[in-house]
């Protein structure tokens, strides 16, 4: 077993020993991998963080039950402790005719002009601030549509409309971060499969003295087949270093825009889970192009 | 231990290489297999390998049907058989020492018993102080005599050789072929591929001379 093991490192240091012996083509594999991961990583790690903001805005989603005129009080308490009940609901607010009318005095600046009026135009309504459970939109709309149906309720609507549309542009903006890792990931494929392709036929005729010692393909496959894990994990590595210093670059600009509507969101760099996340892709890919490129090449490689 | 049955080897070209060739080399028998250049030296070496295939015909090697062996048999046949090359095919990244061990590598030997067939194998070739040297540091017989140990080191019971002395002067071709002299009084069966005719009137050993792609010499065994 520890004889298995060792002849492996062996293996392994050699293949490291291959790579090194052509830094230059190394290196610029490693930074084109690097750059190519770092796109689809970067993507994702925004879209998480926008995601985040909006879970944290001041303004979340609520949705206001306007009532209709002359309602018993009585049911108006009922009506509210049944909404409260809801599981969507966060907490509720009660604003009676009277507070709205105070509120839009204040606020309109018409004040005097509002007392000729001989009754109070405003209807009671019910405002409920919606959980962060709660916060996929159709949920929303399904309550707004449900409340609609009794028959104290004048209107209800929800009003943070760009909250829907932020969603779906986000949902959107996930898609395509999938559609585009998918292409990249395809690209890394290409990209170590050349090389590997290079390097399988550079060695050309140690492959065909193997052969004719009486190598198997297996053990010729290996070297080429950690090279390319290598180079792919070297590439991780190297994005995470492209997204750890863009996204530092980007903290400064993006917490002042921050500043500018709430204040106190700090974005969340790299995590260990997106580092883990890019190293198994990156290794993954390396093995699978080195694999498609060797099982091409070293069956056409034969001992004249 | 190698048996040639009616074979004949027809490459893609449309050349006859081998023509109806049959002899039966017996275990620690050891023969020169000689031929105007373009015989069919080289094709018959290459066939006991299956680098080529018969075309026709049987070739038995060690008790194994190589006409009709799977491709993922031929590594395993391969390992049974030390072959030197005219080139010797050297690996030029490697020193002596790794050269040599490859076919042990290969065949997954331990690392401890590696060293010591290695030390083994250069010691027979006078090599033992060269083997931390890189081919390229060494001259073209001790290239030679490192093919040599290379083939012998996982013990074959079968060795050929491809003019193993081809660009030696007289002395040191001597001595390679003496070397596999030695190697047949081991026990080891020997079929060496050559144009030198001074070492068949030295060894006196079976010869088998192709023509022309036509076994005219040698087919039953007698000798000299
Ligand atoms: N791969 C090939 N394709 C087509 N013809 C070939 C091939 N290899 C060899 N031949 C032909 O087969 C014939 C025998 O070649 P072979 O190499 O066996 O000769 P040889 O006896 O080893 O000659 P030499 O002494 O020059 O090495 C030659 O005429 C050669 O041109
Ligand atoms: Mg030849």
């Amino acid at each position: 077993m520890t004889e298995y093991l060792l002849r492996h490192v062996q293996v392994l240091l050699a293949s490291v020993g291959q790579l090194a012996r052509a830094p230059g083509s190394t290196l610029m594999t490693v930074c084109v991998i690097g750059i190519t991961l770092a796109l689809p990583a970067m993507l994702y790690l925004l879209v998480d963080n926008a995601k985040s903001v909006i879970r944290n805005w001041q303004g979340r989603p609520q949705v206001s039950v306007f009532l209709k005129q002359n309602v018993a009080e009585q049911d108006v308490l009922s009506l509210q402790q049944e909404l409260a009940r809801r599981p969507e609901t966060e907490s509720i607010e009660l604003i009676t005719s009277d507070e709205a009318l105070e509120e839009f005095k204040t606020r309109s600046g018409f004040g005097q002009a509002l007392d000729i009026l001989s009754e109070n135009p405003l209807p009671a309504s019910i405002v409920i601030h919606i959980s962060d459970d709660a916060g996929d939109p159709a949920v929303i709309e399904a309550l707004v549509r449900d409340i609609e149906t009794r028959p104290e309720v004048d209107l209800a609507q929800w009003d943070l409309a760009w909250v829907k549309r932020l969603h779906v542009i986000l949902k959107l903006v996930q898609r395509a971060v999938i559609v585009l890792a998918a292409l990249l990931g395809l690209a890394v494929i290409i990209i170590v499969s050349n090389t590997s392709r290079l390097a399988i036929l550079n060695r050309r005729d140690e492959i065909e003295t193997m052969k004719l010692i009486g190598a198997t393909d297996g053990f010729i496959r290996r070297p080429f087949l950690y090279g390319g894990v290598i180079q792919g994990v070297l590439g991780a590595v190297c994005a995470i270093i492209i997204v750890s210093v863009c996204l530092s670059l980007l903290d400064g600009p993006i917490a002042e825009l921050m500043a500018l509507y709430h204040g106190g969101f700090a974005m969340s760099g790299i995590n260990p889970r997106t580092i883990s996340m890019l190293l198994v892709a990156g290794g993954v890919l390396g093995w699978l192009a080195a694999r498609t490129a060797v099982g091409r090449h070293l069956r056409r490689i034969e001992p004249q | 231990m190698i048996q040639f049955a009616q074979v004949s080897k027809r490459y893609e070209s449309g050349h006859e290489a081998l023509r109806n060739v049959s002899f039966f080399l017996e275990k620690r028998e050891m023969a020169f297999l000689i031929g105007r250049s373009g015989a069919g030296k080289s094709t018959l070496l290459k066939l006991i390998i299956r680098v080529e295939n018969v075309t026709q015909g049987q070739l038995i090697v060690n008790e194994r049907n190589v006409t009709r062996m799977k491709d993922r048999h031929i590594p395993r046949l391969r390992r049974e058989i030390g072959v030197v090359f005219q080139n010797h095919r050297l690996l030029h990244d490697r020193t002596v020492f790794d050269n040599v061990a490859l076919p042990l590598v290969v065949s997954g030997v331990g690392h401890r018993e590696i060293g010591r067939r290695v030390r083994a194998a250069l010691d027979k070739v006078d090599l033992l102080s060269k083997e931390r040297l890189y081919p390229i540091m060494l001259s073209g017989g001790e290239q030679q005599r490192v093919g040599i140990a290379r083939a012998v080191v996982n013990r074959p019971p079968v060795l050929l050789a491809d003019e193993p002395t081809g660009n030696l002067d007289p002395l040191l071709s001597d001595e390679i072929m003496d070397i596999f002299h030695q190697f047949n009084q081991f026990g080891v069966t020997v079929l060496v591929a050559t144009h030198e005719y001074r070492h068949i009137d030295r060894l006196r050993k079976r010869v088998l001379e192709l023509d022309n792609g036509r076994l005219v010499r040698g087919a039953s065994e007698e000798h000299g």
